[in-house]
């Protein structure tokens, strides 16, 4: 595009996210601090996200852009028409021709390479922070690896409702060191993040931070021995193409509570 | 097929096409120009100017213009323009003691070295709708001006400092680099240059709410407006290859300088305290705002008991920016629906569980370790 340089950022930016993506790499979970831009998109709508696939694309990459698991939702089309415009790279909407995936809420359900890379649009960062809105104390209760409140909160949600009430966003500890949120994507996407081949990056634009978790590494999801993590599971199988293993949307069909069931991943 | 959120590209190029039909108005009534709003509208510019961080008339009234006068989005743009500007150095600080004043006044003394210059204001006007500006045409009458004096005129503040009654104005670090908010991601707790440039960035109508709590009693520190000052500066830059300050250019700013009350400690004698604001163009609320926000937080500095939302750095700075606060309050109309989804299954599963009359779930006894 006239006027701007490939994939929008100026190349002192990529480099300062280059680097904090590299810190983030070595430090698995970590939050880096960075000096997130003002983005042409609103706060909030995956400009951590947007930032991180910027500095890392390159002219031959494959991108695809999903949001709630589908390439076609309004603002999976207004990111891929971002990139597509500042730095005319090929899109697609096939998880195994991507070499970048950016994604909002969801992981695609095939499973991703050694050769590519997902990028998570992160709104709130810290696994911390409903248990503490203070910054400078959670992040002294990340150097102490301090977890203990995270545990309680789930304990009460066990004695209360008699299971821990938590669809989404679900803690997970990375590399048995830090807390880490995975993002909104629903829990049952946790597990496809433990040892996957795939980098695994994660921009939060607002809130100026960025993690990583590298390829193979543990990322278990917080439970106790007798209440172990569990994943959603549907009786329904898709409307569409009838997997039977897949996260499914349920859209409402008529005014009468007619719904049916289809999978979130439109690929 | 079935979702109305799954759009695609057509629905959002159509999308923005009725935005330009509406931004455009009714096609009869002659287009309103960047000209105009920088002229006529000028203390939209000015806000505009001051949050989006952009010293530029022309630009910041395109913003206006853009953004059909929604002065948050009208920021936006420009915040998101300058971002991608390149820096090539910082100006030396603007004099404020050598500004071609247009109005200052001062609330603590009746009559001040430089004297009391009302200059425009809307202080003194009786709000009542002049219904004369509904017809267009007519110009204004000359307004009458004195003469000014052209030489420096010295702070208010400047004066009680001479008798030691006042805070020094200290610079703690001068060959310190100047922080940039917009470069560094800020670390807490931060220092006051960092503060004062978030603060001068933040939205004025949250630093207005939050001056008004402080003087309200939530983190009382009795204010007086020692001095407003509204004029011309001159921006000095010395390039390297020169190694002195040229003048680069002229800019508007609105100084606003409160006085604290301040006990004293057992290491210092009672004085008075400071706040401090500043801002582009002709801005009084918001740096009169920002001078009693300044002052709150500061008060871990001075060691006052922190208690007060003005008075926590955090909260203040998290929430101050109302281009960060507009974003992540409207991507709640972004699609949730996989999260939404997550939540039904879970929450058909408790009550399905508690029609059952199952019992409650122990409680678990030990956290699971896992071999990481």
């Amino acid at each position: 595009m006239d006027g701007y340089n490939f994939a929008y950022l100026d190349e002192q930016t990529k480099r300062m996210i280059r680097r904090a993506l590299l810190k983030a790499v070595a430090i698995p979970g970590y939050q880096v601090p960075f000096a997130s831009r003002e983005m042409p998109l609103p706060y909030g709508w995956g400009t951590g996200g947007i930032q991180v696939t910027a500095s890392i694309i390159g002219a031959d990459d494959v991108l695809k852009v999903i949001d709630q698991g589908a390439d076609d939702t309004t603002n999976a089309v207004s990111i891929r028409r971002f990139f597509a415009r500042t730095a005319g790279v090929r899109t697609t909407e096939r998880t195994a021709e991507a070499t970048i995936v950016q994604t909002r809420h969801r992981i695609p359900e095939a499973p991703l390479r050694d050769d590519q890379i997902i990028v998570y649009q992160v709104p709130m960062p810290e696994p911390l922070r409903w248990l503490e809105a203070r910054e400078t104390e959670t992040r002294k209760m990340h150097a102490l690896a301090e977890y203990g409140v995270m545990h309680v909160k789930l304990y009460e949600d066990v004695a209360r409702h008699g299971r821990i009430a938590t669809a989404y966003d679900y803690p997970v500890m990375v590399s048995g060191r830090y807390l880490m949120r995975p993002s909104p994507i629903p829990k049952f996407d946790n597990p496809k993040m433990d040892r996957s081949p795939m980098l695994q990056l994660f921009g939060a634009g607002r809130e100026k931070r960025i993690y990583a978790v590298p390829p193979y590494t543990t990322v278990r999801s917080l439970d106790f021995e007798d209440h172990p993590f569990d994943i959603q599971r549907w009786d329904q199988r898709c409307a569409l193409c009838d997997a039977g293993d897949s996260f499914l949307d349920e859209v409402i069909v008529d005014d009468r509570g007619g719904r049916i069931f289809v999978c979130s991943d439109s690929d | 097929m079935y979702v109305a959120v799954k759009g695609g590209e057509a629905a959002i190029a159509n999308s923005e096409m009725l935005l330009a039909e509406t931004r455009r108005g009714d096609p009869a009534l002659p287009e309103i120009g960047t000209a105009q709003i920088a002229s006529q509208l000028s203390l939209a510019v000015d806000r505009v100017m001051t949050e989006g961080s952009l010293y530029d008339r022309e630009l910041a009234a395109l913003a206006i213009k853009q953004a059909q006068g929604d002065l948050l989005e009208a920021v936006f743009l420009l915040r998101a323009f300058r971002t991608t500007l390149p820096r090539f150095g910082a100006s030396e600080p603007i004099d404020t003691a050598r500004m071609v004043v247009r109005r200052r006044i001062s609330a603590t003394f009746k009559d001040v070295p430089g004297g009391q210059i009302l200059g425009p204001s809307y202080d003194y006007t009786h709000r009542l709708l002049d219904f004369s500006l509904l017809a267009t045409g007519g110009a204004p009458a000359d307004a009458p001006r004195a003469p000014v004096d052209p030489g420096p005129m010295p702070h208010v503040l400047a004066l009680l400092d001479r008798e030691g009654l006042i805070e020094p104005e200290r610079d703690s670090d001068a060959g310190a680099p100047v922080p940039d908010v917009t470069r560094d991601p800020t670390t807490f707790p931060t220092d006051r240059a960092t503060r004062l440039q978030a603060l001068a960035r933040g939205d004025e109508g949250f630093l207005l709410a939050l001056g008004y709590s402080v003087q309200r009693g939530y983190g009382r520190n009795h204010p007086f407006a020692g001095e407003i000052r509204l004029g011309e500066v001159e921006i000095e830059f010395t390039p390297e290859e020169l190694g002195f300050p040229v003048t680069i250019g002229a800019a508007t700013v609105t100084e606003c300088e409160m006085v604290n009350q301040f006990k004293g400690s057992a290491k210092e004698p009672p004085q008075f305290t400071r706040g401090y604001g500043l801002a582009f163009g002709h801005s009084e609320r918001k740096t009169m705002s920002m001078a009693l926000v300044d002052r709150a937080l500061r008060a871990r500095e001075l060691g006052e008991d922190v208690e007060a939302p003005a008075q926590d750095e955090e909260f203040v700075l998290y929430h101050a920016d109302n281009v960060e606060a507009s974003g992540f309050v409207q991507h709640l109309k972004l699609p949730h629906y996989v999260d939404f989804q997550s939540e039904l299954v879970m929450i058909r599963g408790m009550r399905a569980a508690a029609a059952a009359g199952a019992p409650t779930a122990e409680p678990p006894l030990r956290v699971a370790v896992g071999e990481d």
